[in-house]
């Protein structure tokens, strides 16, 4: 199993009913999507999260870069809901707060999420992933009778293809390669139809070819969708980002394009050390 | 551009050998049986013996566990060491009925069953209330089991409660059962139990069509029970059982709230084996909580392990084999039962991973599933 997810054991977080799961979509009429301020995050003594600002405008495509142990994978955590903040607040657009939803409840806003080790459903075919990534009525009786309509299917069908894994739709996804895993947890965030994405090392373990691939995926998604990409590989973020933002010990260290953020003193210092 | 591929959950229920084979199954445990029991006589070959009857008749009560434990630890992932309780009570709830119906006819010519008179108890606890009334009793069958249960997860499972840990709780759970039951003054007979069990419904249990009908009840339940078990599987809920298996956390961020899901799957396999412990109780003639000890609950697992995890006959292969064996074992060399189960469990681990059935699958498909 992968150890960087089993943490949720440690959460307490209740659980919320059923009937809110469907949600209500997000509003986002004054530009931003989403909103963290003053985010803080302690583990035990230990500062994740550091008075962590941060704003995304709807339809961006943010890189988020940082040393290991910059509080990346952490905010994502408080972004997701499995990990809730000491303080400050996060908001989905103007009126979701996202340290009172349960993940399932935030999937269902609109945030997808794909983790650092490609993480699919190993003993379910491809298509048998989508199907259950799908935005629908996700509780159990909906699930007892579910069908999949012919629209679900072309939807399924336009998926495959946008990743590349149509011949591979009967597989396990378990015999997938690390790329095609990658590719499929990316499938599987667009079923849901998120208004935002937060991919957390989405090209690792890829292909050049497939990388270039991705990065033209997510010029496409930007716009229609926001993106959050964590990545090391400064390549691809050369290729796909607009604005960066170093994150360095649980708060923001600059803000810019990638070149302003390269020639930026205070990042060069963190990243080659003094 | 089209893309094909085959669409999930609309394969059928069954192959047609699978409906061959189950309607095979039926008619052999409703028919066949019966009148090789009841109406051909003793000196024939073809005779069944009412020893080979209850102990199938058994032995189906516990593929019946099986399959409910194969339900929640097969294909959702999650190992009760504890559906023995389940198992009890609703062999518990049903034997009050039973006791109720002995009526006058025990040792003590009372109304109230020995235990009872001996305790020196005048009446009946109120929890014996109106089960004298069997319908009554059938009820508490389903709820005793499901209602524990659907406390006892919803508790485990909203506190994320996950692999050995609750593996432990659950074997903690059956043993705080035992030795509740253990106890006099619980009013279910101490160590004892139940026994002694004279008539059901009217029919006296010692009568051969009786144990007939008991033995074809528990056959036709253990085919229902293989088709819920399939079409559950084959269903979207099916698939998201997996899911909880393979990767909890991503079936969470993909907006599923794993909470109902395991829930249902898990109160759905108690009250299944519930009613395996109900069909089971007037057949073997007792009911006492060495059926809640946590060897029991182990074995149940064992069972499960041997026949094959997550495969819809395995665990009925796997109650049948180790039944069978233990059967000859504790009849022949009752002081290597143990030993044997133990060498069992330890081969089949090391050896065959997915089980009889999964060995199975593997020669009949040769390499074709890689």
């Amino acid at each position: 199993m992968n150890p960087a997810i089993d943490t949720t054991d440690e959460l307490k977080s209740g659980t919320t009913s059923q009937g809110r799961m469907m949600g209500k979509g997000v509003d986002t009429s004054h530009g931003p999507i989403l909103y963290l301020e003053d985010i803080g995050v302690s583990f035990d003594g230990f500062r994740a999260l550091n008075k962590l600002t941060l704003t995304i405008e709807t339809g961006e495509l943010r890189c988020i870069i940082g040393p290991n142990g910059a509080g990346k994978t952490t905010m994502m955590d408080v972004i997701t809901g499995k990990t809730r903040p000491d303080e400050g607040t996060a908001y989905f657009g103007q009126t979701i707060d996202l340290t009172r939803l349960t993940e399932a409840e935030i999937a269902h806003e609109g945030i997808g999420r794909k983790f650092q080790k490609p993480t699919v459903f190993e003993n379910l075919s491809v298509v048998e992933n989508l199907e259950l990534a799908m935005k629908t009525d996700k509780r159990v009786r909906a699930s007892l009778r579910a069908k999949l309509s012919g629209e679900d299917l072309a939807r399924i069908g336009e998926t495959l293809e946008m990743i590349r894994l149509q011949d591979e739709a009967g597989r396990p996804a378990g015999t997938l390669s690390h790329g095609q895993k990658q590719w499929l947890e990316i499938g599987m965030l667009l079923m849901q139809e998120p208004k935002l994405l937060l991919l957390d090392e989405p090209a690792a373990g890829m292909t050049d070819h497939e990388t270039a691939r991705t990065a033209e995926l997510f010029l496409t998604l930007a716009g229609s969708h926001t993106l959050i990409v964590v990545e090391h590989d400064m390549d691809f973020i050369g290729t796909i980002a607009k604005t960066v933002t170093v994150l360095h010990e649980g708060s923001v260290l600059a803000e810019g394009t990638l070149d302003d953020v390269k020639s930026n003193d205070r990042v060069i210092e963190v990243y080659l050390g003094r | 551009m089209t893309t094909t591929f085959k669409i999930p959950g609309v394969e059928p229920l069954f192959t047609g050998k699978g409906w061959a084979a189950l309607i095979t199954f039926v008619l052999a445990v409703a028919v066949l049986v019966p009148v090789l029991f009841l109406a051909v006589p003793e000196s024939s070959p073809f005779h069944l013996s009412a020893y080979f009857v209850t102990l199938i008749g058994k032995i189906m009560c516990y593929c019946v566990v099986a399959v409910a434990m194969n339900l929640i630890w097969g294909y959702t992932g999650i190992l009760s060491l504890g559906h023995g309780v389940f198992f009890a009570l609703g062999g518990y709830a049903f034997g009050m009925y039973l006791m109720r119906m002995i009526g006058r006819e025990g040792q003590y010519q009372s109304d109230l069953p020995d235990f009872m008179v001996f305790l020196d108890w005048k009446a009946y606890p109120w929890y014996w209330s109106f089960t004298d009334h069997f319908w009554y009793s059938a009820l508490l069958v389903i709820l005793v089991p499901g209602l524990l249960a659907f406390v006892f997860g919803y508790f485990a499972f909203r506190s994320r409660i996950k692999g050995v840990y609750f593996s432990i709780i659950t074997q903690a759970l059956t043993f705080a059962f035992m030795l509740l039951f253990f106890r006099n003054d619980t009013g279910f007979g101490g160590n004892n139990g139940f026994t002694d069990f004279k008539r059901i419904l009217g029919f006296r249990i010692s009568d051969p069509s009786t144990r007939a009908a008991l033995f074809g009840l528990s056959g036709l339940y253990l085919a229902g029970c293989l088709i819920l078990t399939r079409a559950l599987v084959r269903s979207k809920f099916g698939r998201v059982l997996t899911a909880i298996r393979d990767s909890e956390s991503r079936l969470m961020f993909s907006g599923y709230n794993p909470l109902w899901y395991k829930l249902s799957i898990w109160t759905l396999s108690a009250v299944l084996c519930g009613i395996a412990g109900a069909l089971y109780v007037p057949q073997v003639g007792i009911i006492n909580p060495s059926e809640m000890s946590a060897a029991n609950s182990i074995e149940i697992a064992i069972w499960v392990a041997v026949g094959g995890r997550g495969t819809l006959l395995g665990p009925i292969i796997g109650a049948g084999v180790v039944n069978g064996a233990k059967s000859f074992f504790t009849q022949s060399f009752p002081e290597y039962w143990l030993f044997f189960l133990g060498i069992l469990f330890v081969a089949v681990t090391l050896f065959l991973p997915h089980g009889i059935a999964g060995w199975i699958n593997r020669r009949t498909k040769g390499g074709a599933a890689q």
